[in-house]
């Protein structure tokens, strides 16, 4: 809402005030006022010239050269290229001296060989915005009515003294989407007497009701119709000041009827539609919902078809307008119209945002019908639109309106009392202090001691409810005289559970061990949602789930995984330079079974990450180390390690992933993730180097996470160490050895370490070894020599038969 | 025997004199005072002597032996610091060099936010709850006094996956949940971090996934001011005890009165400049007193029990607190951005 605060102070004196400090308090108030803007700025030397004569330049056949009265001694001499200057006009003229927005000076310049001591202006020129300006001005000078005065400063006439305050209203606050609400708001602010506007109207004896008969078959839609009929019109552009509200408003002039209507919209937030009376070919006014299939072609010269769910006016066969949203082209008033039917009328917010979304005409008028317009100016809007019509286009008003009513005016009740008040706003207010607001505010009431019974005005359709009361008194107190205070009750714990407790070591660990924490978008591309699936979602054979109406196809899917987003994370790092790079991530995944989704997803949280690069920069302690299978294993066992978990890891062969460099995390034998390289034709695709991805099943981890850490005696006896390197098949895995060694071993063998892994010339080809360093404890007592020695022969022979095995001598 | 002692003596004194190693030093040793050395064998004869002689003797002897024995010492500890001083001056470093680089990992600005918003309300007596990210149309809107066709509702474009389920605008559904939760019988006491999505095409301000967090306390005698006071205490606590918070009247479906919190412009200290859009204050949350009908809904008595709600976007606070300019580096990840913010 844009308030001109020119047109506001016609009723409420504001002229105290500056406009900072008016918007300053307005916004404290609760309507925050999101701009205050200058529509000009002071001139002296901008003022109204009379066009004495105007000629041909004789060197350029597009300037002309004027004479120009600006009320002083001498005529100035002016070349003027606008094309439609002519002699006799009354124009603005800026004189020498003159600084006009955007810092253009005028000065004394020749054009072509003739002095020109000045300019006229067009209102562009002035600061105005074209989308404002009347058309018949859009492409030249402006011209002035002939009332007003040559010399006379122009700021006033083009109202360019004025300062409009952009409001950004909250959806409840209808009310002040009017400047009559914006002035009985302000004056509760300000303490100040309200002026409201005088409506009178001198009717003829002829009758309305002989023109026209007025039937709602949609009531439910529909709860007030009032029409009234103006004859003899004079269309022509409407008072200056008028347009000049209209401009600042931000609604562009057009005439007298089209002004008045929007004038009236914006005084009493009461939409108003002028018909051509003559074009209705009818009688008949009927309101009902239009024939599923009906058109209609509305004023933007758009054909319309429409459903059941819109509400029409018909002139009894077809339909003449969209209710409360626009006009049809076939009724619309136009020069050469004489007899208006005005409607004022109230329908129903819901249908008519229903249309509204439908259609998109989204318009001053359909915003104030969707919100609720206040009922009892329904009518009396109507006949402000008659007096100015009758003032403004010369128009004769006849008697009466003609109208359907069923229209709930009365006001809501509302009781409040001084201690229930104070209590919720832990205030001090005083009965005194109360109804003094309740009087700033207008709002009658009965008073009983401590209580008052408010009689909440129907402008006000917000306020229903106690609560809203409550506000209403605060916000008029002032929210800054609140005092601070903690809560009288104040004795819950606070902590984080043991879940939340362990997320954060979680995060603690991994960034000790080196990891970044990235975020990224649970949203992603169709291509991406069903990518690096861990084997046990694939399991599941999710679904992905697409929203509705996506912003982009980029954001379309919510993940199964966060590594592709983190993959993309890598490229755009990789694409500036950086290439080092180990990110982790915790977000959650969302999983549907169900083809057509019908229930909410599971979410899961996911321990997710992407390592590429240097993992450690050596630049000159020799090599530095890349970031490899073994680096990512590294940080995952040692997190296995902290938080206690039994963990094992198979190589498995994984959709996206290094067939060879891959594998599946076990939990107790369930799959809960898997870490590897991806795939190099995945890597190409993606523009990156070789990198490697983990994925966790947080959920998993946190549940099996028990927060109990019990005391295990330290180890009394010394341990006794046993290294053995076995010479096995290339493809004998290491870890299959190891859990042998610790299967045979137990329960002496403690630790099972591999410290040496070497294939190549000293060994025969398809061969190599592997060094194991065994540790054997026993908790009880110093273990003997000749006791390792039984159990390590037994391993080395063990190892020997199930691997085919020998011995690295 | 006396002169054989003296000439030992001196012959030692000399010797031990012109070592300069410790091996040398160590037979020196040997040879005058091993169990073979000189002095012993002058020992030995020692029966051929008179008597009365002998202690005399022996008394010369003692005190050579000592002699040699305090020179050999004091060479030994010559030698030992000429060596350790050679081994220091072998082993200099320079200490300019660079140390041996360690991978440095750190949290995402928004997870410190969190965090320290977190600990701020748990150390006032608030629980963190979560709540799920697609969620019903109920608990997203209807719960909050959003039915269907509310005008609110405009202001929330959401992502809806079924007319039913959409992705949460908020993390207000949340603060539902929690309440049917406890039945209406205990007070609620909490916040609710995550994260939440809307239809904005992402720019420098806009991103279609963002963060929140809201909390909420219902109680017997919750008043207006006691939400003015907590406020005060996280604005203070969050930007510093220097700036000042303001409340305007606000509206939100799910709160009556309803509040905006601005608080004073550090840039300008309330002088009106870019930042703040010449108007001296940001604002950073809304709140306001948990409207009747969302805890009728909830299964309180809004006749006994009241409370008030707040939410702001993490997101924003972080860019309020760290001066960062575009809400897309939250999610880009770019490590130029990551790491700047890792001793936040």
């Amino acid at each position: 809402m844009l308030v001109s605060l020119n047109w506001l102070n016609k009723y409420v004196d504001i002229s105290h005030i500056s406009p900072e400090e008016l918007a300053e308090r307005i916004t404290k108030s609760g309507i925050e006022v999101e701009r205050i803007e200058y529509i000009g700025e002071a001139n002296p030397d901008v003022i109204v010239g009379y066009v004495e004569s105007c000629e041909k330049h004789p060197n350029a056949d597009k300037l002309k050269v004027c004479h120009v009265d600006i009320g002083q001694d001498e005529t100035l001499q002016i070349v003027c290229g606008a094309p439609n200057v002519a002699k006799g006009q009354k124009v603005i003229v800026a004189k020498p001296g003159a600084t006009l927005p955007g810092n253009i000076k005028i000065k004394k310049v020749t054009l072509r060989g003739v002095e020109s001591n000045g300019m006229i202006c067009s209102l562009q020129e002035l600061g105005i915005d074209e989308k404002y300006i009347p058309s018949e001005y859009a492409d030249g000078i402006y011209i002035f009515p002939d009332d007003v005065h040559v010399g006379e400063r122009v700021e006033s006439l083009l109202n360019l003294d004025d300062v409009v305050l952009e409001f950004d209203l909250t959806p409840n606050r209808a009310d002040s989407l009017s400047m009559l609400g914006v002035a009985y708001e302000v004056a509760a602010i300000l303490d100040q007497p309200l002026r409201l506007p005088e409506v009178s109207v001198n009717e003829i004896d002829e009758e309305a009701k002989h023109y026209v008969n007025v039937t709602v078959e949609s009531t439910d839609l529909c709860s007030y119709y009032g029409a009234f009929i103006v004859k003899n019109v004079d269309i022509k552009p409407s008072p200056l000041w008028m347009q000049h509200f209209l401009m600042a408003a931000g609604i562009r002039p057009i005439n007298n009827v089209v002004d008045i209507t929007n004038y009236v919209l914006l005084e009493y937030g009461q939409p108003l539609h002028a018909f051509d009376y003559d074009r209705l070919n009818s009688k008949d006014i009927l309101v009902r919902r239009a024939i599923e299939g009906e058109k209609i072609e509305t004023l933007d010269n758009v054909e319309r078809q429409l459903t059941n769910e819109d509400l029409v006016i018909t002139n009894g066969k077809e339909p003449i307008a969209l209710a409360g949203v626009m006009g049809g082209a076939n009724t619309e008033v136009h020069d050469g119209t004489t007899n208006i039917l005005l409607e004022a009328a109230y329908f129903d917010p819901g249908s008519v945002r229903k249309t509204v979304k439908k259609t998109g005409l989204r318009s001053e008028a359909s915003t104030r019908f969707e919100k609720g317009v206040d009922p009892n100016r329904v009518r009396q809007a109507g006949v402000r639109a008659c007096q100015l019509l009758e003032k403004y286009a010369n128009a004769q008003v006849l008697k009466g309106v003609v109208e359907y009513d069923k229209l709930d005016r009365s006001e809501k009740t509302v009781v409040i009392n001084t201690d229930n008040i104070n209590k919720r706003l832990g205030s001090e207010m005083t009965s005194e202090e109360i109804a003094h607001i309740l009087k700033k505010l207008r709002f009658d009431y009965e008073q009983e001691n401590k209580e008052f019974t408010v009689h909440v005005p129907t402008r006000r359709g917000d306020i229903t409810i106690f609560e809203d009361m409550l506000e209403e008194v605060a916000r008029i107190y002032g929210y800054d005289h609140l005092p601070y205070t903690l809560p009288k009750h104040f004795s819950q714990v606070g902590a984080l559970t043991n879940r939340q407790q362990l997320i954060r070591k979680l995060r603690t660990f991994l960034q000790g061990a080196g990891l970044m924490e990235a975020r990224t978008y649970a949203l992603t591309k169709e291509k991406y949602a069903t990518r690096f699936l861990s084997p046990e979602i694939q399991a599941i054979n999710p679904h992905p789930i697409s929203v509705q109406k996506p912003m982009t196809e980029d954001h379309q899917y919510l993940r199964l995984s966060l590594i592709p987003e983190l993959l993309k994370s890598v490229a755009y790092n990789k694409a500036r330079n950086e290439y080092d790079l180990a990110f982790y991530e915790l977000g959650n995944i969302f999983i549907s079974k169900e083809e057509v989704i019908t229930k909410q997803p599971a979410e899961e949280l996911r321990l997710s990450g992407a390592l590429t690069g240097e993992w450690v920069d050596h630049k000159w302690q020799g090599a530095s180390k890349q970031v490899d299978f073994f680096v990512v294993k590294g940080i995952l066992e040692g997190l296995f390690q902290y938080l206690q978990l039994p963990i094992e890891y198979k190589a498995s062969k994984l959709p996206q992933m290094h067939p060879g460099r891959c594998a599946t995390i076990y939990m107790n034998n369930e799959p809960i993730g898997f870490l590897g390289q991806i795939h190099p034709l995945v890597q190409k695709e993606m523009d990156l180097k070789e990198t490697y991805v983990f994925d966790l099943n947080a959920e998993a981890i946190l549940d099996a996470h028990t927060h109990h850490a019990t005391y295990e005696p330290i180890p009394k006896y010394p341990s006794i160490e046993r290294d053995v390197a076995f010479i096995l098949d290339e493809d004998v895995l290491a870890g299959d050895v190891k859990s042998l060694i610790e299967k045979i071993g137990s329960p002496l063998v403690k630790a099972v370490h591999i410290f040496d892994v070497y294939s190549g010339e000293h060994l025969p080809k398809g061969k190599k070894s592997v060094a194991y360093n065994l540790v054997y404890q026993d908790p009880n007592k110093t273990l003997k020599d000749d006791e390792v020695d039984i159990s390590f022969k037994d391993i080395i022979e063990q190892v020997n038969k199930t691997f085919d095995a020998y011995v690295r001598s | 025997m006396k002169e054989k002692l003296e000439t030992i003596h001196k012959e030692a004194v000399a010797k031990i004199k012109d070592i300069n190693d410790m091996k040398s030093l160590q037979e020196l040793r040997v040879k005058y005072l091993g169990k073979k050395g000189s002095i012993t064998s002058v020992l030995r004869g020692m029966g051929k002597l008179a008597k009365e002689e002998r202690p005399i003797i022996g008394e010369m002897a003692n005190k050579i032996r000592q002699a040699i024995t305090s020179s050999i010492e004091e060479k030994q500890a010559k030698l030992e610091q000429e060596a350790m001083d050679k081994q220091l001056q072998e082993e200099v470093i320079d200490v300019t060099l660079p140390g041996r680089p360690i991978q440095v990992g750190g949290p995402h600005l928004l997870t410190h936010i969190v965090q320290e918003i977190e600990d701020l309300f748990i150390g006032m007596g608030f629980e963190v709850k979560e709540g799920p990210q697609v969620e019903t149309d109920y608990y997203n809107f209807e719960a909050l006094n959003l039915p269907q066709n509310h005008p609110a509702r405009d202001m929330q474009d959401s992502f809806y996956i079924t007319n039913e389920l959409l992705l949460r605008t908020h993390t207000s559904p949340v603060q539902a949940r929690t309440m049917n939760a406890y039945k209406g019988e205990k007070p609620v006491k909490m916040i609710c971090p995550g994260v939440v999505y809307r239809r904005d095409h992402d720019d420098a301000t806009h991103s279609h996934q963002f963060n929140q967090i809201e909390g909420l306390y219902v109680d017997k005698d919750v008043r207006m001011s006691d939400l003015k006071g907590i406020l005060n205490l996280f604005a203070k606590k969050m930007f510093g005890e220097d700036r000042e918070i303001r409340l305007r009247p606000s509206f939100f479906p799910f709160t009556e009165p309803s509040v905006e919190m601005d608080i004073s412009c550090k840039v300008c200290s309330k002088k009106g400049c870019s930042v703040c859009k010449q108007t001296g204050w940001i604002e950073v949350l809304g709140g306001g007193m948990v409207h009747p009908r969302v805890l009728e809904m909830a299964g309180y008595d809004p006749k006994v029990y009241t409370g008030f709600a707040f939410g702001m976007g993490t997101d924003r606070i972080a860019m309020l607190k760290y001066g960062v300019n575009d809400i897309r580096q939250f999610y880009m990840n770019d490590k130029r951005f990551v790491t700047q913010y890792h001793q936040a």
